[in-house]
């Protein structure tokens, strides 16, 4: 009898200090991310492989650079743990060290995209009519350019090099983010308390960047997670081409490009920058699914 | 029907006139004098005179584009600079390649992606939905030319069952095609399930059930019916994925189309040739929404009266 009323006191006390913590969106969203056990362990993924970003070239084993003839297009050993290159460099320093370069692009195309998509779907959304029209137009034009194709064209431009993979890759987002900004802002824009604000006076640009830019976040979020994987292997895809980075750059996709003639007699020239690219692309492609699923379980694939 | 066939048919004009005016720009957003890029390296100055007056780039911008359209519309995209080939010739070789592959990848991709997306739906939270999701998430992550070359390395060079490059047989197309479909593959597969999971929430499903129709024809004959009206919307815009995505593949396999004939082209500067494929690539993508789009008009009556 006493063990009963124990645990029903506990489960009392459990039940107000449960219901006395302070249910803020965050810890809600906490709440439900960390119910999602893969997308869990790649949000630490992630983490490592940003900080290996920043301090890969310092702790590679070996010099990225350096040729050593005597140690060409050697296999996996304990001394290499990837292999060597055809200029016998050690693959797996160069991985880490390229781990910089594909995050970096991946993060920093995507970020003009959506903070180019996010201005222009902010404006069409909430100012409509002929505005709305032309934007949108603009869109429709440019993802009339199936998938890399775009980026193939500005790169034609442009010309080749790292920095204008960054620049088509990034123009390439802008419609997808300014089409899904512009529907979160039409959302809501017709709530009450925008309505409100309006009826007050408050002046359009207020209205736009106080009240309505917080509510397109989450999604903003979400997309911005699940399009750096698709942006790494875009990016990876161009070098691969040869139209992004060059030789000797320790990039994945040109690394690769590198290993392609060798493929016959040392295909682990091949295989491990392939497994780099694949693991990063599927690690942010894990943490942005998590993020969708706590976040805003309307937007699908 | 007839109305909104009208209404879509009209819609993509404006889209089709800009698209075309983008490309027509193309040749003048390169930085340089057009005429040079044309002429060559080393022409004199009198020689990119007369390319200049040839293909008309001293009149003025409106009566380029209108040039430029009447040209079009008769079948001329002018000349490579690399063949010295109409470009009408070039490409026409090239489509059908590209074409094949991209159909093919398609096929498997999405009766595959079906398939592993039913089973999940089904199965949900089970060890196959596991599976399925774990295996499309992969699908999504793999980079396409990495794929192509572990590929051709086990089963063309190793194993010798199939031919590392070019087009000769069907066999030809076996490992290219595999390739390109897997990401779309990937996509059909989440998309079906999530779509299908959505539908089997439905009292008709549940009306289904408690008359005593059995799974298989529930699944089947009702949910997945209802579910694949969005999956066949976003599987024609995977057709978009497959044909940027065969650019990458058609150069990692020697495949003789259109993809191939763009990377070399960009190498080379050819840009006759890059301005005519954005062209032609952009047209297919239009022209298949616009089918995809019928489409979804005739298995959803809803939409035409919208």
């Amino acid at each position: 009898m006493v063990e009963i009323k124990l645990s029903k006191k506990e489960a009392y006390m459990q039940m107000t200090s449960e219901q006395m913590k302070t249910r803020t969106p965050f810890s809600e969203f906490w709440r439900k991310f960390k119910k999602q056990k893969l997308a869990f362990i790649s949000f630490f993924l992630v983490l490592f492989l940003m900080i290996l970003a920043v301090v890969g070239p310092f702790i590679a084993p070996y010099d990225i650079a350096e040729p050593d003839y005597e140690n060409v297009l050697s296999g996996p050993s304990a001394k290499h743990w990837a292999g060597t290159d055809a200029y016998g460099r050690d693959i797996f320093s160069r991985i880490i060290a390229g781990t910089q370069i594909s995050l970096f692009v991946g993060l920093s195309s995507v970020l003009l995209g959506a903070v180019g998509g996010t201005v222009l779907g902010l404006l069409a959304g909430y100012y409509g009519k002929w505005i709305d029209r032309i934007i949108m137009r603009i869109c429709d034009v440019l993802l009339a350019f199936p998938g890399i194709l775009l980026a193939i064209g500005i790169i034609a431009i442009l010309g080749p090099g790292l920095g204008n993979v960054i620049v088509a890759v990034a123009i390439f987002s802008i419609p997808v983010f300014a089409r899904i900004v512009r529907s979160s802002t039409l959302a809501v824009k017709s709530t009450l308390y925008v309505e409100a604000t309006k009826s007050i006076g408050a002046q359009p640009r207020r209205i736009i960047w106080k009240h309505i830019f917080p509510g397109t976040i989450s999604s903003i979020i979400v997309y911005f997670t699940m399009r750096i994987g698709s942006a790494i292997l875009t990016a990876a895809s161009l070098s691969f081409l040869g139209l992004g980075a060059q030789p000797p750059s320790p990039e994945w996709g040109a690394m690769l490009s590198g290993g392609r003639d060798y493929l016959n007699i040392a295909p682990h020239v091949t295989l491990f920058p392939g497994l780099a690219i694949f693991f990063t692309v599927l690690v942010f492609n894990l943490l942005g699914d998590g993020l969708r699923d706590a976040l805003d379980p309307k937007i699908k694939d | 029907m007839l109305r909104f066939l009208v209404k879509r048919l009209l819609e993509i004009i404006p889209i089709l006139l800009l698209v075309s005016i983008l490309i027509f720009l193309f040749v003048h957003m390169i930085p340089g004098d057009p005429a040079r890029l044309v002429a060559g390296e080393d022409a004199t100055l009198e020689d990119v005179e007369l390319v200049r007056k040839e293909l008309g780039l001293d009149k003025p911008m409106h009566e380029q584009y209108i040039t430029y359209m009447t040209n079009l519309f008769q079948g001329d995209l002018g000349t490579s600079l690399k063949t010295k080939r109409p470009v009408t010739e070039e490409i026409g070789e090239r489509f059908m390649p590209t074409f094949w592959l991209t159909v093919w990848s398609m096929v498997w991709a999405v009766v595959v992606g079906l398939i592993i997306g039913v089973v999940s739906a089904t199965k949900r939270n089970k060890w196959q939905d596991y599976l399925g999701m774990f295996g499309a998430v992969s699908g999504l992550s793999l980079p396409s030319f990495w794929l192509g070359l572990m590929l051709i390395q086990l089963f063309a060079v190793t194993l010798g069952w199939f031919p590392t490059g070019g087009m000769e047989s069907w066999k030809s197309y076996i490992l290219p095609s595999f390739t390109l479909g897997t990401g779309v593959a990937a996509v059909v597969a989440r998309f079906t399930r999530s779509s299908l999971m959505d539908v089997l929430k439905e009292d008709y499903i549940r009306t289904g059930r408690s008359k005593g129709l059995n799974e298989h024809s529930v699944i089947w004959g009702h949910g997945l019916r209802n579910a694949m009206i969005p999956v066949v919307t976003m599987t024609g815009l995977q057709f978009g994925f497959l044909l940027g995505g065969s650019v990458v593949i058609e150069t990692v396999f020697s495949w003789p189309g259109l993809g191939k004939l763009l990377i070399d082209s960009v190498a080379y500067r050819d840009y006759p040739v890059i301005q005519a494929e954005m062209l032609i690539f952009a047209l297919e993508f239009i022209l298949i929404n616009l089918i995809v789009d019928l489409l979804y008009g005739v298995l959803n009556p809803q939409i035409r009266y919208e």
